[in-house]
């Protein structure tokens, strides 16, 4: 399915990232990170593994504290909130993780049921069922309410992870590898998911991957982290109009014969 | 001179490994100290997770029952037949039924239970919550704006230290009843006579003692079992270390506590 042109506004920045740095043990992953991310725009961040890509989104999240920098979310500073502001702030974001977290000992819909009977309080049954109803529908999977997440496929994993994000309307989603072990049939389905999730939640998005289809399909700009900073970003052509041979590779594995 | 000399080459590094070691010892403690704490504070606090205290109890409850009724009927048995020769010895059989009763109350049975609930309950703590940080479950609980450590270890540790003093209690009558099927079969003894003598030399001070014993192994066990599972790292070896962990510490805490609340228990008759 062709990607519907997004609402983007440029003039409202959603996450605001100045001058991000960390490091783990003696090795500097990210090294003086800038991000904008605006409005209704799905942002691809693509590099090569252990660069730093799902550490850049969990910083974002509140999930690990940066060495230096700073971390504008929806107009809240994430390294100075306090854990309650940080609790409330993480309500509006969305993360979808690689191997999907659902938890295991529950079924699908207690998993899409947890973060919103925690979250929303007074809300009644029905409410819950609907809601439940409605995110299962959003991702084509209403026949699975059921199921545990063991029976599910990697698939199914991932498009419930993503039902359980949607169920509290984040206004931003941050998908780490959403493709990552999927086969080309899945990876083609998840990528319509994520655009439909932005074209009907008015999602504004960080897509980690390494995986150009996803990133083609899916991203309105493309940021290519190297060596801990971003060396190139633009759309998916002016990435990758360049003779670098750290993003050529990139380029030709994927798409050249 | 060789020795010498190895030893003055690799002194630097040992010591600076032990350094090493205790730092990382007291930092562990303080971690713990730390864990406790957290634990403290947010137990009280909104929301209260009522149904997965709940189901955790029944977890813990299910986890041990078996075990804890055959170990505890065993107990009683083996303890009433070893002790059955030294008494003879001293013409003073009919004091077994106290004997017995003494030593289920006042030791066995707190410290039975919480030994098999730390290699149960403690160990399937570690590797459930070891398993879901190492599969990020807990970072997608806190992601979604819930507290995974209200639901996760909060819930645990009071499961614990409800559901272990039951167990040790049901332990107590278990083993109990084991000790009179044996004085029973040999001496005759009826069911009145031995429960009679078998309450007659404890005193409610035993009674405290054995129940505080109990709360406080359980809440042990939990927090203990939590600490390791909520703090794994490393991947599935991180899973096994956790388990691991949690049942080796559970049971080195269990003793010195033991040997503590005895001591304590001692200054109130």
């Amino acid at each position: 399915m062709e990607k519907q042109k997004a609402h983007i506004d440029k003039n409202n920045t959603v996450i605001k990232v100045r001058g991000l740095e960390k490091s783990f043990a003696d090795y500097d992953v990210l090294r003086g990170i800038d991000l904008d991310l605006y409005q209704g725009e799905n942002l691809v961040v693509l590099g090569r593994s252990g660069t730093g890509k799902s550490v850049l989104i969990k910083l974002i999240s509140g999930l690990l504290k940066p060495d230096a920098g700073s971390i504008e979310v929806l107009g809240n500073d994430v390294t100075a909130i306090s854990e309650r502001e940080l609790q409330e702030l993480r309500i509006r974001i969305g993360f979808s993780f690689q191997n999907s977290a659902l938890y295991d000992s529950m079924t699908v819909r207690k998993n899409l049921e947890f973060p919103l009977v925690r979250n929303r309080k007074g809300i009644t049954r029905d409410e819950i069922n609907k809601n439940v109803e409605s995110v299962l529908d959003a991702v084509g999977l209403s026949h699975t309410i059921n199921q545990m997440p063991s029976e599910l496929s990697g698939g199914q994993r991932k498009r419930i992870g993503i039902a359980r994000t949607l169920i509290l309307n984040p206004e931003i989603m941050l998908y780490d590898e959403p493709t990552a072990g999927l086969d080309p049939i899945t990876c083609i389905e998840i990528n319509d998911l994520i655009n439909e999730v932005q074209a009907n939640y008015k999602t504004s998005s960080i897509i980690i991957t390494h995986d150009l289809t996803c990133a083609k399909h899916t991203g309105d700009r493309i940021a290519m982290l190297l060596e801990g900073q971003f060396q190139r970003v633009g759309t998916f052509d002016e990435v990758f109009a360049t003779d670098d041979n750290r993003v050529k590779p990139f380029y030709d594995y994927n798409f050249t014969e | 001179m060789a020795t010498i000399k190895s030893i003055t080459k690799f002194a630097p590094s040992r010591f600076a490994r032990l350094k090493d070691r205790v730092a990382a010892f007291f930092l562990m403690l303080y971690r713990v100290y730390a864990f406790i704490l957290r634990f403290f504070k947010e137990v009280f606090l909104p929301p209260y997770e009522f149904k997965e205290v709940v189901r955790q109890c029944y977890e813990v409850g299910v986890r041990s029952f078996t075990l804890i009724s055959l170990t505890g009927f065993i107990v009683g048995v083996i303890f009433t037949k070893q002790s059955r020769p030294s008494l003879t010895d001293f013409g003073a059989t009919s004091w077994l039924p106290s004997l017995v009763s003494i030593a289920i109350m006042k030791a066995l049975a707190p410290l039975v239970t919480a030994l098999i609930a730390a290699g149960k309950v403690g160990s399937s703590i570690g590797a459930e919550l070891g398993s879901m940080r190492v599969t990020e479950q807990i970072d997608a609980m806190e992601v979604s704006g819930t507290k995974p450590f209200k639901f996760l270890v909060c819930t645990r540790v009071i499961a614990t230290t409800i559901t272990i003093p039951l167990l040790a209690t049901y332990t107590a009558f278990i083993a109990l009843l084991g000790g009179y099927l044996n004085v029973s079969q040999n001496e005759g003894t009826s069911y009145s006579t031995f429960m009679e003598q078998a309450f007659e030399p404890l005193t409610f001070v035993d009674f405290w003692a054995s129940l505080s014993k109990a709360i406080v192994f359980g809440f042990t066990i939990g927090i203990v079992g939590c600490y390791q599972g909520y703090n794994s790292t490393k991947g599935t070896e991180g899973v096994g270390k956790a388990a691991n962990g949690a049942v080796v510490t559970a049971m080195f805490l269990v003793f010195i506590e033991e040997v503590l609340i005895v001591q304590i228990a001692g200054w109130f008759r």
